[in-house]
């Protein structure tokens, strides 16, 4: 990248603000189409059941209907839900559109009504009367698995739907050689994804044309499109998917749901435009959740520390059912379960488990929080066993700076790094030491001060099409108009991360020119070229790599018509303030003049071919590897188990940045989801499988007063994974916070001699743990 | 059944006729095509639906549209014309935009009028009252640090246009 830059780098407020301040931004709801009818869906109020019969007459029968479809009425219509994630082996768990003769979570679509107008759908809803049989639910992954469960499903007679393995190095004898073992059980509960906006989808069919047009709040509108067309054997190029603005994702909309293809069915059918929006209700039953990780870990080390080997089996609560990745999500754990430390001999097994709840998938991390939790915890139980300081046990085992790229035993390559730098600035930036001193002052007064360390490493910028199960590629086509304006379309699908900026910001750099000159168009299938989608913290990594590229093509180009017209060599022209200069001999040409050229065509190079318009489809060649780390402190109150965040202290490596604001924006954000599942967050259902979280009030996400400022702050240690040298960051905080706060949790617990507390930290949690470890003493 | 009503919205009236159920989050997006007030859970808890009824924050998703019958209504559509005479963005606007206090946007416009109303009862408010304030507004993007900032910012230029008016008086 150039050195001295005039948009790269530098911290700039977003394009995309203007419309979103003013309430002039277009989500899905705010779409209203001449004719528009309203969906609304029937879903199962039982975990696991038989449908004996759906009576729709009542509902068809109500003010305003015109459609009652149940899952017979679709049978063979519509392709089931898409599953991209292909393991060894895995069960076929694979669910109908509308359930047919069995439901196996509550929640799950039924029926779905059609109306004239939103309240009158809901209302028919209500009138469909559909007999079930109660089937035993099975929602615990381990009972799940044991002799005698109920089955989800009785042709596959178990409950596992996969067995996954992973062997690197002689584990066998580094548990043989070493001192001490140290194990734990080690549980990364089920979350929601929760993003501001629920799901929404419109769908308008032309009959004449033959055209289908779906609005659909997505992470993926190309693969959206592709997965429409296929599950309505429809021809793709008949199917634009715009995706308008786009309330958070989060993951959950990285997915392919029965309801954007019934939707758009239901269009075709009536030959007007259907809408549905999701309620927060059906968010949390009916959108996809994520962790949900049981893992049992054993780690072999030396006595000065030193780990020799590590074996994690992990049982992973699936759901119900397979969404896009779900069976691919806790493989990821698997990938990064040695963190950012040597250890030489690793094996993991995974159970893939069917339980009757809500299918899990990928949620911002989708895999590696729950790895980084299970590593940063097992480390510090590591110190503790051996009366080690968690600082110098993580030195002891990282790698050093020189020996990246550094292979794990799991198979990958961390690209670069430097941990030691990371945890070194996080060190001083809380003040590590003075901490220690306060919290040893304050224990003799009564108070109990928690500070816990995590330093972790991510998996990112998915990735290498060879390691994704459907391209890890993405597109970027830049265009410069004839009015000397750039237009940058690209297949990321930023929905709050600033790529319209930030991008931006790489085209005026690139080309000289303003930031208000380029405009960035994504999520339209009709405009763009196909495109992978916003997700796995690609969007700048491997996203912004295509539009750079395609920049330096068009640049290029500029530079060959520039030096064909003052008589210069290309390679040394320069791009300013819109000027093409040869700094040796002052000649220059406004970029505008170069710009025209290229369309009026009569000055150009013998044999250049006119326009301006280039087009990368990026391959990244491996995954980028982040990381960073994090210092929490809490306060415990014994008396009522409170913990109470006094600071959080962020170090982040992402590589290069192009805008640090947006950088900020993103660790906050990603922090602060952590600080909700350690803290707050937990799906809970019953042994009956009905959901107990079903809403907001029963499900707390992080509020402002519950939190307390972040210090954030910045390594640079570039990538060579992509000429940008940047990694991604959509993640990170997610990834670092969970185990620093758990961290700091069992820190301040230590004296009551706790070893080792789950999360989420929830009062009646922490003050049993208290209770049960003083009575064990 | 219908119920006729009067309400004046962003200092234009309108009158309607509307089904007495009619929440007033679907009147304003749905009768009268005001859609920068989002729908995030219909059960006031999330507070994207967050409007000025007569002055007061309140969210649009548990007040019937026949409850603000009479009633003067701000939208995110009309608070900069609240503002220095509708001249450029409102405070808060521009300090949402100046400190990246938005991500996806969708709790923006909830978040903006929480705020504004925290502003007129509290113009010099603290951090820990500024996070008091929008606690029942929620945000999944920012972890709230710089909507903080944004509303600190926005404090911060409304007081100093309230002194110097001040100033200019004596």
């Amino acid at each position: 990248m150039a050195t001295a830059t005039k948009y790269i780098g530098k911290a700039m407020k977003r394009k995309e603000d203007p419309r979103l301040i003013q309430g002039l931004a277009r989500y899905v709801d705010d779409i209203r189409l001449p004719e528009m009818h309203y969906a609304a869906f029937v879903r199962s109020p039982h975990a696991h059941a038989t449908i004996r019969s759906v009576d729709t007459s009542k509902a068809a029968a109500a003010p305003g209907v015109v459609a009652v479809l149940t899952g017979e009425d679709v049978r063979g219509v519509i392709g089931p839900i898409p599953c991209a994630a292909q393991i060894p082996d895995m069960k076929p768990a694979i669910r109908p559109v509308l359930a047919l003769d069995r439901v196996r979570v509550v929640g799950e679509p039924v029926a779905v009504v059609v109306a004239t107008e939103r309240y009158a759908a809901r209302d028919a809803a209500e009138l469909v009367e559909v007999d079930y049989e109660p089937l035993p639910a099975v929602v615990d992954p381990e009972r799940a698995l044991a002799k005698g469960a109920p089955l989800l499903y009785q042709e596959f007679g178990t409950n596992r739907a996969y067995h996954w393995e992973l062997e690197g190095g002689d584990v066998k004898k580094a548990f043989r050689q070493a001192d001490r073992v140290v194990k734990q059980r080690i549980v990364n509960h089920r979350t929601l994804p929760m993003p501001m906006e629920p799901r929404g989808v419109l769908a308008d069919f032309n009959p004449g044309g033959g055209r289908l047009t779906v609005w659909s709040s997505t992470q993926i509108p190309h693969l959206l499109r592709t997965q429409i067309a296929a599950m309505l054997s429809f021809h793709e190029s008949s199917v634009h998917v715009i995706t308008p603005e786009v309330g958070g994702g989060f993951g959950s909309k990285l997915n392919v749901y029965a309801e954007e293809a019934l939707v758009a069915h239901l269009s075709i059918k009536l030959g007007k435009p259907v809408k549905w929006m999701e309620s927060r209700r059906e968010n949390f039953q009916a959108t996809i959740h994520g962790r949900d990780e049981i893992a049992y870990l054993e780690m072999a080390l030396k006595r000065d520390g030193t780990a020799l080997g590590l074996r994690c089996r992990v049982v992973a609560d699936l759901g119900a059912y397979y969404q896009l990745l779900t069976p691919l999500i806790p493989t990821m754990t698997g990938l990064m379960i040695c963190g950012c430390y040597k250890i030489p001999a690793v094996h993991v097994e995974i159970d893939g488990v069917l339980t009757n709840k809500m299918p899990t998938d990928a949620v911002r991390g989708a895999g590696r929080p729950e790895a980084t939790y299970f590593i940063e915890r097992m480390m510090n139980l590591a110190a503790a066993e051996l009366k080690k300081d968690p600082i110098e046990i993580r030195r002891k085992n990282f790698p050093m700076p020189t020996e990246f790229p550094y292979a794990t035993p799991t198979g990958v390559i961390y690209d670069s790094a430097n941990y030691q730098r990371s945890l070194d600035l996080v060190l001083k930036n809380s003040g590590y030491s003075k901490l220690r001193k306060d919290q040893a002052t304050l224990r003799k007064q009564g108070r109990y001060l928690g500070i816990g360390l995590s330093t972790y490493v991510e998996i990112c910028a998915m990735g290498p099409s060879s390691a994704m199960p459907a391209g890890g590629w993405e597109s970027a086509t830049v265009r410069v108009e004839p009015t000397g304006r750039v237009t940058i379309l690209t297949g990321a699908s930023p929905h709050g991360q600033g790529q319209e900026t930030s991008f931006a910001q790489l085209g005026a750099e690139i080309l000289g020119m303003e930031l208000d000159d380029v405009q960035v168009v994504h999520g339209d299938t009709a405009a763009v070229p196909y495109g992978i989608g916003t997700f796995g913290s690609r969007g700048t990594a491997v996203g912004g790599t295509a539009v750079y590229k395609s920049l330096l093509k068009l640049r290029e180009k500029l530079a060959a018509i520039a030096g064909h017209i003052l008589g210069e060599e290309p390679g040394k022209l320069e791009f300013e303030g819109k000027v093409i200069r040869s700094r040796a001999s002052k000649k220059s040409l406004p970029l505008a003049e170069a710009i025209g050229a290229a369309y009026v065509a009569k000055t150009l190079p013998p044999g250049m071919e006119p326009g301006l318009d280039a087009t990368t489809f990026f391959e990244p060649s491996n995954f980028t590897y982040p990381f960073g780390a994090h210092v929490c402190v809490v306060e415990v109150d014994p008396s009522t188990g409170d913990v109470k965040l006094l600071r959080y202290v962020a170090v982040d490596d992402c590589g290069n940045v192009i805008n640090p604001l947006l950088v900020d924006g993103q660790v906050h954000g990603g922090i602060v989801h952590s600080i909700g599942q350690a803290l707050l967050e937990e799906v809970v259902y019953d042994e009956q499988g009905q959901l107990l979280t079903g809403e907001l009030t029963d499900y707390a996400i992080p509020r402002a007063a519950d939190l307390s400022r972040m210090e954030t702050d910045r390594t640079v240690t570039p990538t060579d994974v992509n000429p940008m040298g940047v990694k991604g960051v959509g993640e990170a905080g997610t990834i670092g916070a969970t185990p620093a706060l758990a961290n700091a949790v069992v820190d301040a617990l230590e004296p009551f001699g706790v070893k080792h507390l789950d999360i989420p930290f929830k009062r009646e949690r922490v003050w049993q743990a208290i209770h049960k470890a003083r009575r064990a003493r | 059944m219908s119920l006729d009503i009067q309400v004046r919205v962003n200092k234009k009236e309108h009158h309607s006729t509307i089904e007495p159920r009619l929440l007033l989050v679907h009147y304003l997006r749905d009768v009268l095509g005001l859609t920068g007030t989002h729908i995030g859970c219909e059960t006031s808890l999330c507070g994207a639906c967050t409007v000025l009824l007569d002055g007061k924050a309140v969210k649009s998703c548990t007040v019937l549209a026949a409850q603000a019958d009479g009633a003067e209504i701000t939208t995110i559509e009309g608070l900069a014309g609240t503002y220095n005479g509708g001249k450029g963005l409102h405070p808060l606007q521009e300090g949402f935009w100046e400190k990246h206090g938005l991500q996806c946007g969708f709790c923006t416009p909830g978040m903006i009028l929480t705020a504004s109303q925290l502003l007129t009862d509290n113009p010099t408010p603290t951090e820990p009252e500024i996070r008091r304030a929008i606690s029942g507004n929620l945000c999944r993007c920012t972890g709230y640090q710089h909507i903080v900032d944004s509303i600190q910012y926005a404090a911060k230029k409304m007081k100093g246009k309230t002194e110097r008016g001040k100033g200019k008086g004596k």
